[in-house]
């Protein structure tokens, strides 16, 4: 007992300190850059605008990006008193509206696609790892094993243009973008459900589609080497259902790896299918810090990465404290 | 509850000295991408009821080979060629080679158990050593309650000496002693008729060994079961076991009890064994080793598996094979007409 | 090992598929036509004798293009895959092998590294960093995605130093960085190799992924830049799909290749995986009624 709370400290100190380093990342890649950001992104606010930027917004501006005049030091200090606001500055593009409110809007459209397509591709590939890895060497092995190979080594965004291409703009089932119908009012509406679930039938089904493979292979080759262990062979011995012993021996503890590549990509969520939502335009986190880029919208690039980078660490946090759960050995991970 | 044979009610087929298994030229192959490699040849011997029956070999003997191909585990690329194991249970006899994956499993645990090698790999590291008795008695008595299911493991363990709060430990919080314990505790789980046990003390301590012996051959004593215990150390079957084979190769060489196996060897290979290690309870004598290393099985010399290696070997026995007659495989100790 | 690696036919299909691309990076543009020329009669045609994978929006051919993008997606891989897998090495194998304060520091670094969102952190860099060559991708792919291969070479190195014929070296007294060059590197050629084998890929993918992002040099031609032109062209939505299959299928294939390769060295080093191959189960499977489990 005493030794998982001492590994669970351990590991919140990683985390504590990864996160100091991330935000000291955030902090410190502007002002690396040639050049003073800051006042370039007032000029570039001012000029989109047409308007004096409200000295509030310069202030926050000057936190966030650098104030030449001040030391690093001083810097740092107003830097975080920015971010205990959650103040991450003020969208150039959008202007005057805050990051932390784009932010905020997006996140649920990603939640919702990358989060349940995440949970089902696992799900899928790991269930089908399992057989495919109990029944190695069947046909049933030899015909999906290397197919998988080759539909996880196909790029991502790829696929969903073909997939657009054959479903949207050969078969005409799906929109061709967005996440929902514009001329629908937002809201709880049945109509507005439809046109949500309509939208996102093919991101959804496409991320599925190039993230299962990689569980399958995963899963498939730990349970191979699982079920040749003493435990399922004691397991088998004990005449128990080969349900049981599939499951409860050789899948449960095959997939121990596995999962901490799942509470990663549960992390990675957040950050979304970059790429699959700038496919399908898709109103998500991606496609947010995609539009940015374009535009060179400092601000929410560096709020969006800060955001998807703290989900990250929080994500891996919380599969630590699983993973206690899971395996009653703890195994010094480091 | 352990399902001992009243007494009284001893039948012809479960009496005392009755055969409970019977293995009859058993062979086993392992497919390579080259000519098959014969692991098992043509082994046979019989069990009798409450019997302990060891099993000694150098490793790649065949001995392992013996054990998987004896309670069905086997996987690709090992693969029963031939043979048959006549298994003698309360429920009839059944040949376990060609027995269903179902009629199989309704045999397991409640008829034949098995203790492997290392308590560590053979327990589910990710299981409470009560749950893995659990589910074995509950899924070979439905009746159970998960309750009574956990009373019957504290109980087990306790037969074996293990502390009934140890139920809900997990295996590596146990003792490598404990662990050994506990796994012949699970495999006594069900009454078994016959255990087969894979060296299952050869991860542990001498001291922890003695204690795990004598708790053996007091279980045995109390429940009656039988058992196939197959070791490489010769001098500890000769302390337990009522009889004892020795394969070569492959092939068993010398069955016979153990005591006239200690006082008399017969096949050179058995006495070049008895010789290499000290007595444990008699004076001394002279150690002396075997020359020379086990074959390959991959290409077994002719004739006599033994005869590079034998002190005495003569004419023909690289060419003819000795078959097991009267309990040894040697041309030293078969008339002509024996001879294959 | 290295006569048993061609006997499985994952390895060998593998390794002809990679040469056959490093053939075709290094020599196919002397043999193709000029993929930047412009034909103009020739707008957004269909694959036909004179395009055998048609052309783009600026009538430029499509194969001509293909063969191009090779060199310039191969050498992102290539040159990636060579910075990681150097970093790698040099921070995983002295925290294995020396442990202690350094392996505590380098492994905070890694773990670091691993937890660290890649593709947004590499994409907040290139923004900042603008108009980037091929190098400079190659070089910010490597920087950042050498955290896995450093893991793992970790734990090698620390069960190798832990090996009695490496300990019995230390008591002698043989300098650190002769047993690391002369024992301990050599005994993870095979990590190693495999390693820049999947950075390779991954080098690959990401040029692909950032080029898609808008973040490659406009100047070179890639499959990343191919597939981004035609995104941007909405090549999609005019249905012109011979201008963006053809470099995602390659990028497909090399990937399959890459993963084969190292699945068929798992399958070699990893004997249980061995003994589940289709043709053990087979062999096993014709012998008549005779016991299986």
């Amino acid at each position: 007992m005493k030794r998982r709370w001492a590994f669970l400290l351990r590991r919140l100190g990683f985390y504590l300190a990864a996160a100091a380093a991330a935000i000291g990342l955030n902090f410190l890649l502007p002002r690396l850059m040639p050049g003073d950001p800051s006042s370039a992104i007032v000029e570039e606010l001012e000029r989109v605008s047409g308007q004096q930027v409200p000295a509030e917004t310069l202030m926050s501006i000057r936190a966030i990006f650098g104030n030449p005049s001040d030391n690093l030091a001083q810097q740092f200090v107003d830097y975080l008193q920015q971010l205990s606001h959650f103040d991450l500055g003020v969208s150039v593009v959008n202007f005057p509206v805050p990051v932390a409110d784009l932010v905020w809007q997006a996140l649920p459209w990603t939640l919702l696609l990358v989060g349940t397509t995440t949970v089902v591709a696992f799900a899928i590939g790991t269930l089908l790892g399992v057989i495919a890895g109990w029944k190695a060497g069947s046909r049933f092995d030899a015909v999906l094993t290397p197919l998988t190979t080759f539909l996880s080594s196909v790029p991502y965004f790829w696929v969903a243009l073909l997939a657009l291409w054959v479903f949207g703009f050969i078969l005409g089932w799906t929109p061709l973008s967005g996440g929902y119908d514009a001329d629908l009012a937002q809201g709880f509406s049945f109509a507005y459900a439809v046109s949500v679930l309509h939208h996102g039938v093919l991101p959804a089904a496409t991320i599925v589609f190039s993230a299962f493979g990689g569980w399958l292979l995963g899963m498939r080759n730990m349970t191979v080497t699982t079920v040749r262990e003493d435990y399922v062979l004691l397991a088998q011995a004990k005449g128990l259902s080969t349900a049981r012993v599939m499951f409860r021996y050789a899948a449960r503890n095959a997939m121990l790896p596995s999962f901490t590549g799942f509470a990663m990509a549960l992390g990675g969520v957040v950050g979304g299918a970059l790429l699959t939502e700038i496919v399908f335009s898709y109103p998500g986190i991606g496609y947010l810090l995609y539009e940015a880029l374009q535009k060179r919208d400092y601000p929410m690039m560096q709020g969006v990465f800060l955001l998807i980078t703290l989900a990250v660490l929080l994500a891996n946090l919380v599969a630590d404290l699983a993973y206690v759960v899971l395996d009653p050995r703890i195994r010094e991970r480091g | 509850m352990i399902t001992e044979p009243a007494p009284g009610l001893v039948t012809a087929a479960t009496g005392p000295n009755s055969t409970v298994l019977s293995v009859r030229g058993l062979t086993v192959d392992y497919l390579t991408d080259g000519a098959p490699v014969r692991a098992c040849d043509d082994v046979s011997f019989t069990l009798r009821r409450g019997e302990i029956l060891g099993v000694a070999g150098e490793s790649g003997s065949g001995k392992s080979t013996l054990i998987t191909a004896l309670t069905r585990l086997q996987r690709p690329p090992a693969v029963t060629t031939e043979g048959s194991i006549e298994f003698h249970s309360r429920d009839g006899s059944v040949d376990l080679v060609s027995l269903s994956a179902s009629e199989l499993r309704a045999l397991r645990w409640t008829s034949l158990a098995i203790v492997l090698q290392s308590a560590m790999d053979a327990l589910n590291p990710v299981m409470r050593i009560g749950a893995q008795f659990v589910d074995v008695l509950r899924s070979h008595d439905k009746g159970l309650g998960r309750k009574d299911a956990w009373a019957r493991a504290s109980e087990l363990l306790g037969m074996v000496g293990i502390s009934a709060d140890r139920v809900r430990s997990y295996p590596h919080e146990l003792s490598g002693g404990m662990r050994q314990r506990a796994s012949i505790a699970l495999a006594l789980a069900c009454g078994p008729e016959l255990v087969v046990m894979d060296e299952p003390t050869t991860a542990v301590d001498v001291v922890m060994q003695r204690q795990i012996l004598a708790q053996v051959l007091r279980l045995r004593r109390e429940l009656g079961f039988s058992v196939v215990f197959v070791t490489h150390d010769l001098s500890l079957l000769l302390e337990l076991a009522d009889r004892i084979a020795i394969m070569y190769a492959g092939r068993i060489v010398e069955i016979d009890t153990a005591h006239s196996l200690y006082a008399n060897p017969r096949h050179p290979y058995t006495r070049g064994l008895r010789d290499s290690f000290p007595p444990l309870r008699s004076p001394l004598r002279r150690l002396s080793g075997i020359p020379g290393s086990p074959p390959d099985l991959r290409n077994p010399p002719a004739g006599c598996a033994f005869h590079p290696r034998c002190p005495d070997r003569f004419e023909g026995c690289d060419q003819e094979r000795p078959l097991l007659v009267d309990g040894v495989a040697c041309r030293l100790h078969q008339s002509g007409e024996n001879r294959a | 090992m290295r006569a048993s690696l061609l006997t499985s036919w994952k390895v060998r299909f593998g390794l002809a598929v990679l040469g056959l691309f490093v053939l075709l990076a290094i020599f196919g543009p002397m043999l193709g036509s000029d993929p930047r020329a412009n034909d103009i009669s020739a707008i957004a045609e269909p694959p036909s004798r004179d395009h055998l994978l048609g052309t783009t929006q600026f009538g430029q051919d499509v194969l001509a293009q293909t063969i191009a993008g090779a060199r310039g997606s191969m050498l992102v891989g290539i040159l990636a895959a060579a910075i990681g897998t150097v970093i790698a090495i040099a921070v995983g194998v002295p925290a294995g092998y020396f442990g202690g304060a350094v392996d505590n520091g380098l492994n905070f670094l890694t773990n670091l590294f691993l937890v660290m969102p890649v593709l947004p952190l590499i994409l907040i860099v290139a923004g900042y960093v603008q108009g980037t060559g091929l190098w400079v991708i190659a070089l910010i792919i490597g920087l950042f995605g050498w955290s896995g291969g450093a893991r793992t070479l970790r734990a090698q190195a620390m069960s190798l130093s832990n090996r009695d014929f490496v300990l019995a070296m230390r008591m002698l007294g043989e300098p650190h960085r002769r047993l690391i060059f002369a024992e301990v590197l050599p005994h993870l050629s095979g990590w190693i190799s495999a390693m820049f084998l999947h950075g390779m890929i991954g080098g690959v993918m990401a040029e692909a992924g950032l080029a898609f992002l808008g973040i490659s040099d406009s100047g070179s031609i890639s499959w990343g830049t191919m597939i981004q032109s035609a995104q941007q062209q909405s090549a999609v939505l005019r249905g012109l799909w011979w201008w963006f299959v053809p470099p995602g299928l390659c990028i497909a294939l090399i990937g399959t290749a890459a993963t084969l390769v190292n699945f068929g060295v798992d399958e070699l080093s990893n004997p249980k995986l061995r003994l589940a191959r289709r043709s053990v189960v087979t062999r096993a499977r014709l012998v008549p009624r005779r016991g299986e489990v």
